[in-house]
Order: C-alpha cells, then sequence, then structure tokens
C-alpha cells in the first residue's frame, strides 16, 4: 500500500505539482472570498446546541431518573465544544469575523490542554509536517510505533493496549504532549527541570478543569455528588475515545502514507498539497457524523484547507475528488468502522519488529529537530 | 411600577453579583459567563458595553440616526466625546467612531447617534440602508478630550460643518437641559437646507432659548440660512463679533477646520479652540515614490510598499488586524512597529527606525517596515 502512493508522488512531474496546487488554490481562493453571513450563522448556531447540551447536561445528571440522558448530553456537548467548534475556531477558521470571541488567539477549549501548546503541536506542527516522520508528533504521540520506518523498539510490544489507554486519557496525552515526555523518559534528551517549567501552564489549565467537573460541579448536587463526579467522568471518557478515534481514522488507516524528512526540503506548494491528500483519509457519513467529528470525516479536505470554515468541506468534497481523479491521485476514504478496523490492524502489525527496519531513529531525529510536534486534526 | 421597581432591582444586583463571582467563572470555564447568557440575553455582559437598536429613523435621504439602549457598563459620556460602535456585516464586525448627539442629561439613558452614509463609506452605507430595531451592536466607553469642560465656559459658540455636527449636537442639548444662562451661538454649515440633520430641533431649541442664536450656512444658494457660502471671517465679523471671548468647539471637514483654525492662530486665541476631527485628510497616496516592503512578521507575510496606510497595505496582503476608525482617533489598530520609520498622514512627522507602538491606519511605511502583526 504504502509502495502505491510513494510511486504516485514520484510520478508526478513539476509541471502536474504546479497545477494540483493551481488548481487547490483555486478552490480555496473562492472559499475565502465567500465566507459571510451563512458562515457567522453556522457556527454560532452551533456554539449555542453545544451550551444547550452543556447545561442541559450537567442539570441531568443531578436528577437521579435521567442521570443517563444527563451523560449523554454532556458527552455531546464536550464532543462539539472540541471537534466542530474548537478545534475549528483555533485553526483560524473564523478569524475573518473580528469576533473577539471566536478568535483564533483568544479561544479556549473545554479541554486539559492548553489553546497555546496546541496551537503549536496541531495548527504547526502537526499541519505544517503532516505524517512526516519524527516531525510530527502525532505519528503515535511519542508512545505508539505507526510506521515502519519507525525503528522498533521492546516498548512498542505494547502498542495495542497503549492505543486502549491513549483513547481514554487522550484529552491528558494531548495535553502533555507539547511535553514531549518521552525526550525525559526514554531517550533522556530533556532533563526533568525543564519539564517541570514546561508543566507548569499545562497543569494550571489541567487544575481548573478537574476543579471545575470533579470538584464545584459534584459539590452544586449535594447528595447527588458521586453521581456527577461518575457522570462527568464518562462524559469525559467518551470525548476522549471519540476524538481520539476520529484522529486517528484520518491520518492512520493502512493505506494512508507517510513521509521521510526528506520530502520538506524545498517542497513545493503544489507537492505540500499532494503531501496533506497522500496523508490523510476520509470516512462517510450522514450530518450528524460529519458535525461530531468537526467535520474531520473531510480530513483529506481539512488538510488541503485548515482554514476554510469546516462545515464547508462537504461542498468542496466533490471538487477535490475530481482534481484528484483528472491526476490520478488516491482520494482515500471508506466506513468510519472500516477504516477504525484498518488503523488497528497497522497498529497491531507494527507492535512487532516486522517490516522494514528504520533508518531514522527517534533519538536522533530529536536531536536534530529544533521544533516539536504535534497532534491530529 | 414604584413597588416592583426596587425590587427588581434588588434581584437584577443580586444575579449581577452572583455571576461576576469566582465560583460562576469556574463553572462556566473556560468560556466564561457572558458566552453561556449571552445566548437569551444578547446586550448582558460583565464587562463589554453592548446596546440594543431600539429606534432607527431617518431625518435626511443620506443619514440614519440612531437610538440605543446600553447595557449597565456604559459608564455614560461628556458632551462632545465620541465611541466606537460594532456592528457586524455579512459575518465581518467593523467599527467606527460616533459622537452621541444626545444631552448627557437624558433621563432615559439611552444614546442617539447619528452617521452620515457617505460614499464609500461601507459601515456608514450599511447603517442607513440595513440597520434593524433589536440588533445588538457593541461599544467601546466615551473617549476623547473633545468635550465641554466641567466648569461650563459663560459665552460657547459652537461652530460645525455637515455631520460635525453631533458633537456639538450634544453640547447645545446639554447646555440647554442645564439651563446655560450664558450666550451661545450654534453656527452650522452644510451643503443645502434638505441635507441638514437637526435642523427642525435646532429651530425649536433657538426658538426656545433666547440666549441660543442659530446661524445656519449654506453652500447652495437660496436655502433660507442666516449665512450663505463657506466659512470666512466675513461671516465671524458679521454675525459673531464677540468670537474672542469665547471658548469655541469646533468640528466638521478638513477645509473647514483648517479656516477656522488660521483665524484663531493668527490672533492669538489658538487655547480658547477645541476641536474634534470627523474626517481625516485624505491620505496621498504616493505609490510612485514607495520604496521598500512591509513584513508582517507573525502572519509571515511580505509586501511590496504600495505607498497607502499600513492599515490598508495589511488588509490588501489579505491580514484582518482589529481596527476602527481608521482615522487615528481610536487606537484599536495600534501595532508593535518592530523596524522601519513611518511618516503620519496627519502631521507628516517621520518616526524614529527603532521599535515602538504605531497607529497603523494613519501610518505610511518610509521604506522597509517591519510590524508584529
Amino acid at each position: 500500500m504504502t509502495a502505491i502512493t510513494k510511486n504516485t508522488f514520484s510520478s508526478l512531474t513539476p509541471a502536474q505539482f504546479t497545477a494540483i496546487g493551481n488548481e487547490f488554490d483555486a478552490i480555496r481562493n473562492r472559499m475565502r472570498a465567500d465566507l459571510g453571513e451563512r458562515d457567522a450563522k453556522y457556527i454560532r448556531t452551533m456554539i449555542k446546541r453545544q451550551r444547550q447540551f452543556e447545561v442541559a447536561g450537567r442539570v441531568m445528571m443531578m436528577i437521579p431518573p435521567i442521570w443517563p440522558a444527563g451523560v449523554a448530553a454532556l458527552s455531546v456537548s464536550k464532543i462539539l465544544d472540541n471537534m466542530e467548534i474548537g478545534h475549528n475556531v483555533m485553526h483560524g477558521q473564523y478569524d475573518w469575523m473580528g469576533d473577539p470571541s471566536l478568535n483564533s488567539k483568544n479561544f479556549e477549549w473545554d479541554s486539559a490542554d492548553t489553546s497555546k501548546n496546541w496551537k503549536i503541536t496541531h495548527n504547526y506542527e502537526h499541519h505544517t509536517y503532516t505524517n512526516v516522520l519524527n516531525k510530527d508528533h502525532d505519528i503515535g504521540y511519542g508512545l505508539l510505533r505507526m510506521s515502519t520506518d519507525q525503528k522498533w523498539e521492546p516498548r512498542f510490544l505494547a502498542n495495542l493496549p497503549l492505543t486502549v489507554l491513549l483513547h481514554t486519557f487522550f484529552q491528558h496525552f494531548v495535553a502533555v504532549q507539547n511535553l514531549k515526555l518521552e525526550e525525559v523518559l526514554i531517550y533522556k534528551t530533556k532533563t526533568g527541570a525543564q519539564l517541570k517549567e514546561e508543566f507548569k501552564p499545562v497543569w494550571k489549565k489541567m487544575r481548573k478543569q478537574l476543579a471545575k467537573d470533579y470538584v464545584l460541579f459534584p459539590l452544586l448536587a449535594g447528595p447527588m455528588a458521586p453521581m456527577v463526579f461518575a457522570g462527568n467522568v464518562l462524559a469525559n471518557l467518551a470525548r476522549n475515545v471519540w476524538a481520539c478515534a476520529v484522529i486517528f481514522n484520518g491520518h492512520f488507516p493502512e493505506d494512508v502514507e507517510q513521509f521521510p524528512e526528506s520530502v520538506i526540503e524545498n517542497e513545493t506548494r503544489g507537492q505540500w498539497y499532494v503531501r496533506q491528500l497522500l496523508g490523510s483519509a476520509n470516512f462517510s457519513g450522514g450530518k450528524l457524523m460529519h458535525i461530531m467529528s468537526g467535520n474531520l470525516s473531510f480530513q483529506i479536505e481539512h488538510h488541503l484547507f485548515p482554514d476554510i470554515p469546516a462545515h464547508r468541506y462537504a461542498e468542496i468534497a466533490p471538487e477535490v475528488r475530481a482534481i484528484c481523479e483528472k491526476h490520478g491521485l488516491p482520494y482515500k476514504t471508506d466506513s468510519f468502522a472500516r477504516q477504525t478496523l484498518s488503523t488497528w490492524k497497522r497498529i497491531a502489525k507494527l507492535s512487532l519488529p516486522s517490516g522494514k527496519s528504520g533508518t531514522v531513529s527517534p533519538r536522533m531525529a530529536n536531536e536534530k529537530v529544533a521544533a516539536p510536534m504535534a497532534l491530529a486534526a | 411600577m414604584s413597588a416592583t421597581a426596587p425590587r427588581t432591582h434588588f434581584f437584577s444586583t443580586g444575579l449581577r453579583r452572583a455571576l461576576s463571582s469566582r465560583i460562576a467563572a469556574t463553572l462556566a470555564y473556560p468560556h466564561g459567563v457572558d458566552r453561556y447568557v449571552e445566548h437569551f440575553a444578547p446586550t448582558f455582559s460583565l464587562n463589554e458595553v453592548r446596546a440594543e437598536v431600539t429606534a432607527v429613523r431617518y431625518q435626511t435621504d443620506d443619514s440614519v440616526t440612531m437610538t440605543l439602549h446600553p447595557n449597565g457598563n456604559w459608564q455614560g459620556f461628556r458632551a462632545g466625546q465620541y465611541l466606537r460602535l460594532t456592528v457586524e456585516i455579512n459575518g465581518v464586525r467593523r467599527t467606527r467612531c460616533y459622537s452621541p448627539a444626545n444631552s448627557v442629561h437624558a433621563a432615559d439613558g439611552l444614546i442617539e447617534l447619528t452617521a452620515k452614509a457617505h460614499a464609500g463609506g461601507f459601515v456608514s452605507k450599511h447603517l442607513q440602508q440595513d440597520l434593524q430595531v433589536g440588533t445588538t451592536v457593541g461599544l467601546s466607553q466615551a473617549e476623547g478630550t473633545f468635550a465641554l469642560p466641567e466648569t461650563r465656559p459663560s459665552r460657547v459658540l459652537l461652530i460645525s460643518g455637515g455631520s460635525g455636527i453631533t458633537p456639538v449636537m450634544a453640547m447645545l442639548r446639554t447646555l440647554c437641559d442645564e439651563g446655560h444662562a450664558g450666550q451661545i451661538t450654534f453656527l452650522h454649515y452644510s451643503n443645502a437646507a434638505k441635507d441638514q440633520i437637526y435642523a427642525a430641533e435646532l429651530a425649536e431649541i433657538a426658538a426656545k432659548h433666547p440666549n441660543v442664536q442659530l446661524l445656519r450656512g449654506y453652500v447652495e444658494a437660496d436655502q433660507g440660512g442666516e449665512l450663505s457660502g463657506l466659512f470666512g471671517r466675513a461671516h465671524l465679523n458679521d454675525a459673531v463679533p464677540d468670537y474672542a471671548e469665547a471658548q469655541t468647539f469646533l468640528c466638521g471637514p478638513p477645509g473647514m477646520m483648517k479656516a477656522v483654525q488660521q483665524i484663531w492662530t493668527d490672533e492669538g486665541i489658538a487655547e480658547r479652540l477645541h476641536l474634534e476631527h470627523f474626517t481625516a485628510a485624505p491620505v496621498v497616496v504616493d505609490s510612485a515614490n514607495a520604496e521598500g516592503e512591509v513584513r508582517f512578521m507573525r502572519s509571515e507575510r511580505l509586501a511590496k510598499n504600495s505607498g497607502g496606510t499600513l492599515l490598508d497595505q495589511a488588509e490588501a496582503a489579505g491580514l484582518k488586524p482589529e481596527s476602527g476608525c481608521r482615522m487615528g482617533i481610536c487606537h484599536a489598530c495600534t501595532c508593535r512597529k518592530t523596524a522601519g520609520r513611518v511618516r503620519d498622514t496627519r502631521t507628516g512627522e517621520i518616526s524614529d527606525a527603532g521599535e515602538g507602538d504605531i497607529q497603523i491606519c494613519i501610518s505610511v511605511p518610509v521604506g522597509t517596515v517591519t510590524l508584529d502583526l
């Protein structure tokens, strides 16, 4: 699979890359020029729904017979907050509105991760160096082996259980992602003192999130405190698992390509577009699926146009597909279930020292790379 | 009414206190209390000034007069000051400066703004054509030093041109509400009688207050004004011979302001002249002599210096810097310049080449300039 796409990349001529770049730029420019009232209404409606689900969820959780509905509503609220609202607003998709509350500079989300760190690991590292080994920290999050080019180490035998762990505590893994814990714990390229300093702002955010979900709201519920506590655990868990699954499906199904660092040297705009295309995969679904995944079901479109409001990806998708067909590029899409299965198969396979052995070890990369790496869209 | 009002007041202050508590802030973290409450009370905010448009009327064909009901964060204004009004047009927030024209003593606490839709005035045109009653708008607190002094001068001369009438209208109405005993002269210029805003109300005030002298000058002939033609020394000498004794407040188009300033400066009475520019003198874009480039550091964009203001150049480069009045008043666009020289379009003054905060709406690059934008 990997070999096929690699051939695709190397079979394109510079003129083709330029043509592809221009075609995608044209879509982007047309979309940007068309932004307006419709997009403003969309995101505000989405925020209103999120607030309604949140308030309803927190209230219902305090009333025993409808506690399950409360947990469900708060889960939906947290997913909307992180996916369709937070992720997209922090990408700057709504900066053009000039509304401080919808500006990527100011927006903070209901997650343990600080928006500031997220914008480094995600917007910069992951979106710039998508699927470039050692530069895109989303590849395994420093925890997993996700590519045959990643040198096998005995710790990767735990690839599968660690993936479960990552899904479970996703918001906290993401929160500490920018700290690059593996550099301290495994590769010893970072000192504990450095880590402590970097952890301060993260802890400040985590603390507030924990205080809200696990102290204040339970206290407010009086005798229902344990139920509210448990409900909040479940809602956070639901959001964690869902967000992690969506993100993994976007970049790790078996036919999604990863790239060596050499591809980003003198990379042209056209090549960048093609790498985004080859490094991402979509999954199909109805309108609800698209909203709940923050339209990352259109991961390909998102990676081509990360700062175009995500609710427009569905409209752009047919055009992107047509460009792919025209230039013989793969457009990877499948059902959510099949993409998930494919992702887990890849993770299972890579826990064993199979395939070709890696040429670049993470340790070398850490020494060379000044900029750290990121998390998935 | 009298029984329920204190109770409502008690309830609303209690609610407000609860909403501004630390507990509320923690519960609403990270979005903040406003972001929840605004969904059913759009003008509510713990800190921001917001207002509801409660009335819209049209005094002339090209103007709009809007009445705003501000929320409790509005701290009031001094007659003559301006505020920044933020409206959303096709999803994009736009901010412009307007001076309230009402008396500071208006019992209803409402704010009255009048905007003239001039050619190329994107926001004023929108306000004139599309503003609906019930719209929520954003406001700043009142700003500016152009205002009636706390100790009211006894002899007052108010000079205005076109829509520059609004701040001096606030002064006139305020003084009349206070039962001002001294002589007030209201000298206003407009193109034609049909274009004049506040015409009817001015006539009414003049009729009611014997100490108010109303002088209307029209550029077009046969408009029935007390004066004709543009402002000139002759108007002063004939109609306001004691102008040197008065405290004079002036707001109008650049040409007229310059003419008035000249007289006051020549006669050495400039300290008795207070003024407000409501339109910037047009920036002469000297593209032929524009050199170097503009570097937008944070957004990693680079543009060839076009000779326009840095704000225009930033927008042309696809950036959306914060901005407001676009004439050097409100400082909403203030931005860090990390290197390069800029020319102030108002004064022609050239800055030093070092780091400093500049207002990009009135700054034109002189050679290469780097902005933290």
